[in-house]
């Protein structure tokens, strides 16, 4: 057999007028864990998709055990022994787990065969789960076993992991980076894609860090050093560094402020019912940042929306000034409207309480500043949203949010999916506004990012809402509901 | 009162044979407006082939012509991803005007005197002779007994196949059944024809098992009223098939009001249908669960 | 008058009911409410029209037009709002709902114009004569057209202004391209942007029915919509649900009408073609604009 289990050798792919990977190679050593490394948009996505036939390359060649394959679809790469699992997850949130592992088989479905290979599977690896649940009712934790028992159940040789640890807590993620190693003992490869360093530098065998859509380094873990990673990763530019990792050095909170935000005991329910947050009380003060951690689903996703004012309490009393700016998860569709232009979506905050006539040339003039002011590259403000890369289009809501609220600034996942400059301009400026007064409040499903930025951090768990340390060891503990002894 | 219940299982069988069409459609993730097109389609087609080769043959090209429309709609709502609603409201139209401008164009201006061959009630042995139900259920065209014979082989396809899992799956999340091999555009273009063929079929049944001769425009509506049987039926075929009944008593209690003679206008009787299915919406509201990505073509696939 | 001149009349006049119909429509689709039921709405008009212009005193002379007018409105309007508060209140596509509501509202005028609105002699489907107050002054002397297309180009042209440059009009528009954005960016309240937007484009093809009935029959007939609300989407998607181009593709639709009746009347082709072509229009418009989409989704 050969000793190369997958081999992408000088992959090309563009969308449009973007090159997603310039010529970029990955050679996957059988029996050994994998690590590509790079910041967001380096490409270590496409890349992946592409070995997994989600995406089709404009040049290069993919070699399984040495055979030139191509994939015209993901069940061309799955009979070809490649599994993926997705950083997003790729469920069926009404169907039970059973059913989530045997879509895209064939001929006719034994549920009750089915269930029995899933229990035997499920015990054989060690990830255990209730077959007859469906995926909606499951925590995220038991979700991310759902999707590798998923691509187990192909019994793949190549098994490729697309950020797993993105929604685990610390505790989680550990384990489950070590049972990595454990699935490719019996002669498989696993490919774990990370941007975290010190992941990659402790569970895999070999590196590969792409940039900007090539490979610019490979090699061996242990031949390799943090700062020889860094260096390949950012391309030299290592400035902006000190404000992804670097503390927020400017701590200088302001002497004890007046209360902006304020929820006492709200309870929020969701339309089927469900209480999704628990009597949660906060206070965010003038001048300070609060961060937010959670698991996925805890009710994070409600405690942010009621500070901003965007959805009603169900009960208990929830006082907020009259403007809160927001920056929701899902920019593309929470906050722009990709089809209107830049100054359209300008004057979208605020659309909803405006009387009479709209001034656009007083609303172009504030455009044309806030572009200038936040640094978004863009022709002019009659352009659409769509046109604007994912960076420039988060700096400009982030501008609108904070020029229209000034006084408290709610910010969901703010850098998610950003580059690692557009990533430091976003925290920047959440800074700046911190600095100037704003209350802030900031969830990120990053843990670093959090400590990084926040003067306190307060964890959602099962809907209710406690005050915790700013250590990783104190977040992580509560993100799992473990209480401090 | 057997004559009424007879009445409510032949009026609900074309309703039932469109709406369990689109309830297969609909699983996939794609809301066909345009059925209403097909059951026209169909109508017409089963005059055409009725003519040429017998009655079945009459069902077959029905299902053809429901297909066919089907297919339209299907390049645009499935392959190009236009919306969906304004897709199938494009395709009823180019179907009723179709239907009607070909119908002048062979039968001449008068609608030509058609001497359509009909399907008779064949009765069942010793089925049909159960008390009360007996006759409503199984002394009817066979076209009926075919309905009987599609609902568990819709059900047992769509739960016990993996063809069927990929169906469900792709009309609650296509993203992740593509990610698990499943071919999306395939499954929801299979789908729409699938119902486009059932609903050729029911507009067959119009003709070939009621009215016996073509009305212009003689769907009536029905392509959207099983729009709404499906929602009723809570996209599952048995469920489907008894939520028409329900729209087949309402229209026979129009035949049975007539018959009985009352001052009401018939006008009310005429619309009771359509009001019916507003009301039967708003009254399921928050019980059901639709297909999770029902109607939504922004979603790329593949 | 010559030939040119006739087809030029009665394209207005057909034109007419097009235009305020595919007004209605392009509001509603901007909304992002799919409002398949200008055909109920305008006879839902028409019926209020009609009531208002046989039962009004001649006393009141001409101030029966704008009463039967505003009834047609207010009419349309409800029609629409039974639908609006169908999809606000228990989530029922409008779609159906407004489907259904043509075929109630059919009916509904069938059983009128044989029941309590008949004409005294009780011999024909169709309502008296209304008084002369209420019709439609003649645009131009010795023929058909009457102000009822003036009034189309006023509404047109007051919606485009008010959709482009009013708060309330940015609002709909928000809530049509995105409500997740116009809700969470912009604290807008969409369920009662876009009912209003429904019930406002309900009311439009009130006034439409309402114009049928004050400027061209003088009477409810039963059919007296021949489908104006289905040519209306074919009109307003023509559009680009731009209200000033609702004016251009509106007397197109016309001329295609009036050229199918005379088609029908002299080479034998149905009028029923009208509507494959309207069907054909609809199908091009949505090709060719998700065709440049794909286009220029690959060349980004």
């Amino acid at each position: 057999m050969h000793d190369v289990a997958l081999e992408l050798a000088s992959i090309t792919k563009s969308f449009g007028r973007t090159t997603a990977l310039q010529s970029a190679s990955l050679s996957a050593r059988r029996g050994t864990v994998h690590a590509i490394l790079g910041e967001n948009g380096a490409g270590k996505t496409s890349l992946m998709r592409i070995a997994f036939g989600m995406l089709q390359p404009d040049a290069g060649t993919i070699r399984v055990n040495g055979d030139i394959k191509s994939f015209a679809s993901p069940s061309a790469a799955i009979a070809n022994g490649i599994a993926m699992v997705h950083q997003h997850f790729t469920l069926v949130r009404a169907m039970t787990v059973t059913e989530n592992v045997a879509l895209g088989g064939r001929g006719l479905l034994h549920p009750r065969k089915a269930r029995s290979e899933l229990l035997a599977l499920a015990r054989r690896t060690g990830f255990a789960i209730d077959p007859d649940a469906r995926v909606e009712e499951l925590p995220a934790g038991a979700q991310q076993r759902v999707e590798i028992l998923k691509a187990l159940s192909h019994k793949p040789r190549v098994l490729i992991l697309d950020e797993p640890t993105a929604i685990l807590t610390p505790i989680e993620a550990h384990d489950l980076l070590n049972r990595a190693r454990e699935l490719v003992n019996d002669g498989g490869t696993a490919i774990l894609i990370t941007h975290k360093l010190r992941d990659a530098l402790k569970f895999a065998d070999d590196i590969t860090v792409l940039r900007r859509g090539a490979t610019v380094w490979t090699g061996r873990a242990d031949e390799a050093t943090e700062d020889a990673l860094v260096s390949a990763m950012l391309g030299g530019e290592r400035a902006p560094l000190e404000s992804l990792e670097g503390n927020n050095s400017r701590r200088k909170r302001a002497s004890v402020s007046e209360v902006v935000m304020a929820l006492r005991n709200v309870s929020v329910r969701d339309a089927s019912g469900v209480e999704r947050l628990k009597a949660a009380s906060l206070e965010v003060c003038a001048g300070e940042i609060v961060g937010v951690a959670a698991v996925e689903g805890n009710g994070q996703h409600e405690l942010l929306r009621v500070l901003a004012g965007r959805i009603g309490a169900t009960s208990g009393v929830v006082t907020l000034p009259p403007s809160v700016g927001f920056i929701p998860e899902d920019r593309q569709r929470d906050a722009l409207i990709q089809d209107l232009s830049l100054r359209d979506n300008v004057a979208l905050a605020g659309a909803g309480a405006r009387r009479g006539m709209m001034d656009w040339v007083a609303i172009g003039d504030r455009t044309r500043n806030l572009l200038g002011a936040y640094d978004v590259r863009a022709r002019d403000e009659n352009v659409h949203a769509s046109t604007l890369s994912g960076g420039n289009q988060q700096k400009l809501v982030v501008g609108r949010e904070i020029e229209w609220a000034h006084v408290a600034l709610v910010a969901e996942n703010p850098s998610r999916g950003l580059d690692i400059h557009a990533s430091a301009a976003v925290r920047a400026r959440i800074i700046e506004a911190r600095d100037s007064g704003a209350a802030v409040v900031i969830y990120s499903s990053d843990l670093d990012e959090i400590v990084s930025l926040a003067d306190r951090v307060v964890v959602v768990y099962a809907g209710k809402v406690s005050e915790c340390g700013n250590d990783y060891e104190s977040i992580g503990r509560a993100m799992l509901g473990v209480t401090p002894p | 009162m057997e004559a009424f219940l007879e009445g409510v299982v032949r009026t609900a069988t074309p309703l039932a044979l469109a709406a369990l069409g689109e309830t297969v459609t609909e699983r996939s993730g794609i809301i066909n407006i345009g059925l209403e097109g097909s059951i026209i389609a169909g109508a017409l087609g089963s005059v055409v082939g009725a003519a040429h080769g017998g009655v079945w043959a009459g069902f077959v090209f029905g299902a053809v012509c429901g297909l066919a429309v089907a297919a339209i709609f299907a390049l645009f709502a499935v392959v190009l991803r236009a919306d969906q609603i304004i897709t199938g409201t494009a395709v009823t139209l180019l179907a009723l005007g179709g239907t009607g401008t070909l119908y002048r164009l062979i039968y001449g201006s008068a609608g030509a005197a058609l001497n359509t061959p009909t399907l008779n009630p064949a009765a069942i042995p010793f089925l049909s002779k159960i008390p009360v139900v007996g006759l409503a259920l199984f002394a009817q065209p066979s076209i009926t007994y075919v309905l009987y014979a599609l609902i568990p082989v819709v059900s047992w396809w769509m739960y016990r196949t993996h063809a069927g899992l990929a169906l469900r799956s792709v009309g609650e999340n296509p993203a992740a059944a593509i990610a698990a091999g499943v071919r999306g555009k395939r499954v929801q273009f299979t789908a729409v024809l699938f119902g486009g063929a059932l609903g050729g079929v029911s507009g067959a049944t119009l003709v070939l098992a009621q009215a016996g001769t073509f009305v212009e425009g003689m769907s009536a509506g029905r392509g959207f009223i099983a729009i709404a049987i499906v929602v009723l039926g809570r996209w599952n075929p048995l469920g489907t098939v008894l939520a028409a009944l329900i729209f087949g008593a309402a229209s026979a209690l129009q035949f049975y009001f007539q018959a009985i003679g009352t001052n009401l206008p018939y006008q009310l009787f005429l619309a009771f249908p359509y009001v019916l299915t507003l009301i039967a919406l708003a009254a399921t509201h928050g019980r059901v669960s639709a297909p999770a990505a029902l109607g939504r073509q922004d979603l790329e696939l593949e | 008058m010559s030939q040119t001149t006739a087809f030029i009349v009665d394209t207005l006049v057909h034109a007419t009911p097009l235009m305020i119909t595919g007004l209605a429509v392009a509001i509603a689709f901007r909304a992002g409410i799919w409002n398949i039921g200008a055909d109920g709405q305008f006879i839902a008009g028409a019926t209020a029209a009609a009531w208002i212009g046989v039962s009004a005193p001649a006393t009141i002379g001409w101030l029966a037009l704008p009463l039967a007018l505003v009834a047609g409105a207010i009419a349309g309007g409800i029609w629409a709002a039974i639908a609006a508060w169908l999809r606000s209140r228990f989530a029922v596509l409008e779609v159906i709902s407004t489907i259904m509501l043509n075929f109630i509202a059919t009916y509904g005028a069938s059983y009128l114009v044989r029941g309590p609105l008949q004409e005294p002699t009780h011999v024909f489907p169709q309502t008296s004569s209304i008084v002369a107050g209420a019709h439609m002054p003649i645009l131009i002397s010795d023929t058909r057209l009457h102000w009822g297309f003036i009034l189309g180009l006023l509404l047109s042209v007051l919606t485009w202004y008010a959709m482009k440059y009013s708060a309330t009009g940015f609002r709909i528009r928000a809530s049509g391209m995105n409500p997740f954005a116009a809700r969470n960016a912009g604290l807008i309240n969409v369920p009662r942007v876009t009912s209003g937007a429904f019930i406002v484009s309900g009311a439009i093809a009130g006034i439409a029915g309402g114009v049928e009935v004050c400027g061209v029959t003088f009477a409810l007939y039963e059919n007296i919509s021949p489908g104006y609300g289905y040519t209306a989407i074919a009109v307003a998607l023509l559009a680009g649900l731009n209200p000033l181009g609702v004016i251009g593709t509106g007397i197109l639709f016309g001329a295609l009408e009036t050229a199918a009746g005379t088609m029908q009347r002299n080479a034998g082709i149905p009028a029923t073609t009208a509507s494959v072509i309207e069907a054909v229009v609809i199908l091009g418009v949505i090709g060719i604009a998700q065709f440049r989409s794909r286009c220029s989704v690959s060349a980004t």
